[in-house]
């Protein structure tokens, strides 16, 4: 396989790619070009390669990564997000992480470091504020995220290249991810599994019932700062594949899916995942084949799933039988 | 549930002293001082706004008390709260989410277990066994959404107990039960009583305060009064208390019911857990 008409896209021997790709945009679509100029490297394919032949590109070998990676932390997040109605929360410190990236851009260095070191203090500030000055969550959630995002613009309005730049972060380019920003999202993924998983029962009973999870000794305090700030991260982690804009989706589909289709949170967090895990992974495919942005695609077939639950879950779809008795209101 | 024969025999259940709480600058309970003996029942009754859930609050440690002291069993009730099952108003539960019967009263155990250990097999047979004693056992694997109210509450009161606590506090057991569910309720209570329980219950249900419990305690703010239910459900002490006039009428029962004469827009309760 040619991989001359890839350039800039492929570097071939380092597998490393800058972090933004102009020629990516032309026109104003995300990873058309680039998918199109790849395939025309080739003759037609039989079906079986459908499957196989976005894997001989090291440059979707690290999208198909990558966005597993943010699948499976977004589900498994988006399950506290979406029992808890804190979707604002993760709008939110998804488009302030704009400041973030965008100085860290504007400095030269990476923009997933930037908008770590962004959405640490502002995740933790909506707590903090909500509590010192006695204000709503709501409230603090909305003047975090219009805070970062403006500072974030104003940032990137100096940058020469205002518009690709912007659209990028907004947008993700999981085509253009390198094997450093997969390591970074590794690691933060990685560390978001484990406080979930070491502080399971906490969370599940802070979620639940605070105020008696309080009076029984747990640090639900510390739970109130770590949920938002584990949101945060979980928006880091996703950013390149979906962008800062589409972030919720990821956040909030799949958790929905799950909570139509599962009775205990066990078994919500599982489906969650695996309801994540295959609109990343059929959102690439549609993407590669179809000439389509990668995060928009992704986010409808997500929303694709989300759809067909609707219809079909067995305590709430649009077409179960009613139920002959009803059941008691509370 | 058996009562541990301790130094402390002697030592109140529950004793107040002095106790101020509030939010912002507004207090909410004004020297409160109270006492309830081991293996009493007592019924805390006051309008809303009246400090009621605050005065749990303040036990459980969830407000903290401008000053005066909260004893259990004779100590500071922070180093007590194993002694304590607490069952918190249903409204403040969220009912709509995916866990069981059996996930709810497992969750008594989180706390005693302490960070990043997870419930073994003695803590799910503890689980059990509170479900039982609280008729809920059959139900262990239905979700919290499908249960009746009645359901409800007895599934908290399962978490309530499944430490064993000596000392239960409730607040609002009774609120929106229909005549049946309270019997049920009042008799679980009762059973758990005669294993040596102290029980502290905020209701607004003269009739239940009336015919189940052994003392009776008038709250606005202050305490109004505090005895044997006959000498404080009175009419001129629950029109002190609720600062309506009220008609009480003593039935040969026992009972006692109290008719406002005009209805009175009630007050929200204080909410101080998020913010403060």
């Amino acid at each position: 396989m040619s991989r001359k008409g890839l350039s800039p896209f492929l570097a071939e021997g380092t597998g490393d790619v800058p972090p933004f790709f102009p020629t990516t945009y032309v026109g104003g679509r995300v990873g058309a070009t680039t998918f199109a100029t790849a395939k025309r490297q080739r003759p037609p394919r039989a079906p079986m390669h459908l499957i196989t032949d976005p894997w001989h590109f090291e440059f979707m070998q690290r999208a198909f990564i990558v966005a597993t990676l943010a699948a499976v932390v977004c589900a498994v997040v988006g399950v506290y997000v979406v029992l808890k109605g804190l979707a604002f929360m993760g709008d939110a410190i998804a488009h302030s992480s704009l400041a973030g990236m965008a100085a860290s851009f504007a400095l030269g260095g990476s923009v997933l470091w930037g908008a770590i070191a962004w959405v640490a203090p502002a995740s933790l500030a909506i707590t903090y504020l909500s509590r010192r000055a006695r204000l709503l969550l709501d409230t603090t959630i909305g003047i975090i995220y219009a805070a970062g995002f403006a500072l974030g613009l104003v940032i990137i309005s100096r940058q020469d290249s205002y518009a690709t730049d912007l659209f990028s972060f907004l947008f993700g380019n999981v085509l253009g991810v390198s094997w450093t920003d997969v390591a970074i999202v590794a690691a933060v993924a990685a560390a978001i599994l484990a406080i979930i998983a070491a502080l399971y029962k906490e969370l599940l009973f802070a979620t639940y019932d605070g105020a008696m999870a309080a009076a029984s000794g747990i640090p639900v305090r510390a739970m109130e700062y770590l949920l938002p700030l584990l949101i945060g991260f979980t928006a880091v982690a996703s950013l390149k594949t979906v962008g800062i804009v589409l972030v919720l989706a990821l956040l909030v589909t799949p958790a929905a899916t799950a909570r139509l289709l599962a009775r205990r949170l066990p078994a919500m967090v599982l489906v969650s995942v695996l309801a994540a895990w295959a609109a990343v992974i059929a959102g690439l495919y549609l993407s590669y084949h179809l000439d389509l942005p990668s995060g928009p695609a992704i986010v409808l077939v997500s929303t694709a799933i989300f759809l067909a639950a609707l219809l079909l879950s067995p305590s709430r779809g649009l077409l179960r039988r009613r139920p002959g008795i009803s059941i008691p209101v509370p | 549930m058996t009562l541990s024969r301790d130094t402390q025999v002697t030592a109140p259940a529950l004793e107040l002293r002095g106790l101020w709480a509030g939010y912002g600058a507004t207090p909410a309970l004004q020297d409160v001082s109270l006492a309830v003996a081991q293996g009493q029942f007592m019924g805390i009754i006051g309008p809303n706004g009246a400090g009621k859930s605050t005065l749990f609050k303040a036990i459980l440690g969830l407000v903290k008390p401008w000053r005066g002291d909260t004893l259990v069993f004779g100590r500071p009730s922070r180093e007590m709260r194993a002694a304590i099952g607490y069952m918190p108003q249903i409204e403040l539960v969220d009912w709509d989410f995916p866990v069981t019967v059996a996930d709810v009263a497992l969750m008594g155990r989180y706390g005693p277990l302490g960070l990043l250990r997870r419930p073994a097999a003695a803590d799910r047979d503890a689980a059990d066994q509170a479900l039982e004693r609280a008729g809920m056992l059959p139900l262990r694997d239905r979700l919290v959404g499908e249960l009746s109210g009645g359901q409800r509450r007895r599934v908290l009161l399962a978490r309530a107990l499944v430490n064993n606590p000596r000392l239960l506090l409730l607040d609002e057991p009774m609120a929106g039960l229909d005549a049946a569910a309270q019997h049920q309720l009042l008799d679980i209570l009762a059973g758990l009583r005669a294993q040596g329980a102290t029980i502290v219950m905020n209701t607004h249900d003269l009739s239940c305060v009336s015919s189940s419990c052994d003392r009776a305690c008038c709250l606005q703010r202050a305490v109004v009064a505090l005895g044997a239910p006959h000498e404080v459900l009175t009419e001129k002490i629950l029109s002190q208390t609720f600062g309506i006039h009220l008609l009480t009428v003593h039935h040969p029962d026992g009972s006692t019911y109290a008719y406002q004469h005009h209805h009175i827009g009630d007050a929200p309760e204080p909410s101080g857990l998020h913010h403060d």
